[in-house]
């Protein structure tokens, strides 16, 4: 290997070019370059040399075998001087290799156009494909409707505990700094007025009507929806539900719909935690920083905050707990065979699922406003 | 004997992409038959489309007297029941242990009691070999010969007539993989099953096969026994049986 080098040298009249050494992968690069530095345009014959070369591997025989060929369609003669047998093995592998093997086609690049009308074409599928899935869905929830004998209590058992009673802690917890934060960043402002009572409304329609069902489902979607997508789309790799299917066990019937109803029924207690402990987080700092007792918060609370606020939100509750549910279930259906699609369906489950949960507050927001409630 | 699969004008596409182009085949009951072809001929595929779980383009496929392209819901329920699949890595499902996992169609589709239950599990898992202190561990904690034999016991819970089975020894050691074969052979002897199976495994084939199909080029190139497949003049059929037992 130290010896490894090549002389250009012409001896009557004739480029020869002699390698010494070994001439493999890693020396290859500098090879090439002193090769393609050499002008071949002035001559008729090329000698390339082996003898003194004591290795030669299949890279650089594909190396010698361009050069070659370059060179005859140039015109110019090329005599390969070898002696070793492995060597020439190895160059007579490459050139038979080479004859038969053709090119790998380089995929065509594609305009703006076509890149777009794919993208659209793409969404169109996907639509439809959710649509066929929100049809595959009632259809089989009308088969809960038919009979009670079809509702599957102990699934539906085991996802409320799994996707709701182990996100209590979670939730109350996020829910009592949200309302921390907010009661402390308006009694900043309501300290400057005197208007230290009306924390007490603002905080109460504010976190009852909007914030509460907000943070539980964006809690809820990160949680358990990407759990959702993550299960279900594991089982589609490992051929579980494949299985199911063939053993006459319904997807649907045994893994999405439970998973849906059991959503719906503890988002609204969900919601009624969040509210406690929001306003909980309230309590205590109009008490700290504003010095409103206990007492004084809960009197004004009953008289200022109607009872409808705390039912909207309580309302929202089962609508984003089927968004949710429906989105996280649907990705993991779209998972393909390979693992990579588990983390990009994971993401857009929780991506879409929070936008689905905020476009829909706001049409209540509207729609309620509207209706005067 | 009566036909319990058969295939007719079989065709299936893939986007742009022809994957069969008029495939036939019959299958006669207690025959174990095996889908062979090179590589990405479609086994899978046909027998991901005799068991529900594709469609075909066109064509009609007949198994156990059912017509799969116009089969009704409870029709291919009832069909369901009536068969068993063994998929290439097992597809056991990872919630359940071993035993939950065999008991799972019995406790879905029977009344039987739970102690009735247990004895049939007890009875599939020796059949297939497994130790009954296997039952209480989960399909993460097994290896790949013990996921294969606990899948049977699955696809066997329900005494079905039909067994679809998908490489079966692919993965499995050789002795594992013989073993496997004299498995199948007499749960076939002691259970009159009607086996279909797709397998790259040459000895396997030759130890347990009745008869074969052989895909390729979208088309059934050879189907009857192994015992004249060599006078075929078929590329795949050459380099596939040529050297063997020469």
């Amino acid at each position: 290997m130290e010896h490894s080098s090549l002389d250009i040298l012409h001896v009557d009249g004739k480029l020869r070019l002699k390698f010494f050494g070994e001439l493999t992968l890693y020396n290859l690069t500098s090879y090439q370059k002193t090769v393609d530095s050499i002008n071949f345009s002035r001559e008729t014959d090329v000698i390339i040399d082996f003898m003194e070369l004591e290795f030669l591997d299949s890279a650089a025989s594909i190396f010698i075998y361009n050069l070659e060929k370059k060179l005859l369609s140039d015109g110019i003669q090329v005599e390969i001087l070898c002696k070793n047998e492995d060597i020439l093995e190895i160059i007579h592998l490459v050139k038979n290799q080479k004859q038969i093997s053709t090119k790998i086609a380089h995929s065509a690049k594609r305009g703006i156009l076509e890149k777009l009308g794919e993208h659209t074409y793409q969404n169109y599928l996907g639509f439809l494909s959710f649509m066929a899935f929100m049809g595959e869905l009632f259809s089989n929830k009308i088969c809960y409707i038919i009979s009670f004998k079809n509702i599957r209590y102990k699934e539906i058992a085991f996802e409320i505990n799994e996707s709701a009673v182990k996100a209590f802690g979670i939730v109350a917890l996020t829910s009592f700094l949200i309302g921390l934060v907010v009661a402390y960043q308006s009694a900043y402002q309501l300290k400057i007025y005197g208007a230290n009572i009306f924390i007490v409304d603002m905080l109460g329609i504010s976190v009852l009507r909007e914030l509460s069902p907000l943070i539980t489902a964006i809690v809820i979607a990160g949680r358990s929806g990407s759990a959702f997508t993550a299960q279900i789309g594991a089982m589609k790799i490992t051929q579980e539900l494949d299985a199911m299917r063939t053993m006459g066990f319904d997807p649907y019937k045994f893994l999405v719909i439970p998973k849906i109803i059991a959503l719906m029924i503890t988002m609204p207690i969900l919601i009624f935690i969040s509210d406690i402990m929001a306003v909980i987080g309230g309590i205590v700092v109009a008490n700290i920083d504003l010095g409103i007792t206990v007492d004084l918060f809960l009197d004004r609370f009953s008289e200022v905050v109607a009872a409808k606020h705390f039912f909207i939100g309580i309302a929202k509750g089962p609508f984003f707990a089927f968004l949710i549910a429906t989105i996280g279930i649907y990705r993991g259906l779209m998972v393909k065979d390979d693992t990579q699609s588990i983390g990009f369906n994971t993401t857009k489950s929780v991506v879409e699922s929070i936008f689905a949960v905020i476009i829909c507050d706001a049409v209540f927001s509207i729609a309620l406003t509207n209706l005067g409630i | 004997m009566k036909n319990i699969i058969e295939v007719r004008d079989v065709k299936t596409i893939f986007d742009e992409r022809i994957v069969h182009n008029g495939l036939n085949l019959t299958v006669k009951e207690g025959e174990i038959y095996g889908l062979l072809g090179p590589s990405g001929c479609g086994k899978t595929t046909l027998l991901r489309e005799m068991v529900m779980l594709q469609k075909i383009n066109s064509g009609s496929i007949k198994v156990l007297d059912y017509e799969l392209n116009h089969i009704k819901n409870e029709e291919a329920q009832q069909l369901r029941q009536k068969w068993g699949v063994l998929f290439q890595s097992g597809a056991l499902f990872s919630s359940l242990k071993l035993k939950e996992n065999i008991a799972l169609p019995l406790v879905e589709y029977t009344n039987l009691s739970k102690a009735m239950i247990n004895e049939i599990v007890e009875y599939k898992i020796s059949i297939v070999g497994l130790k009954s202190e296997d039952a209480n561990l989960y399909p993460s904690q097994i290896s790949g010969g013990m996921k294969k034999k606990a899948a049977l016991a699955r696809s066997l819970a329900m005494d079905p007539k039909l067994l679809f089975l998908d490489e079966p020894t692919s993965g499995l050691d050789p002795i594992s993989a013989r073993e496997f074969d004299a498995l199948i052979l007499k749960l076939r002897d002691i259970l009159g099953l009607t086996i279909v199976m797709v397998s790259h495994d040459l000895q396997s084939i030759y130890d347990t096969l009745d008869s074969v199909a052989i895909i390729d080029n979208k088309k059934i190139v050879y189907e009857g026994s192994l015992g004249n497949i060599k006078s075929v003049k078929n590329e795949f059929i050459q380099t596939f049986f040529g050297k063997y037992n020469e």
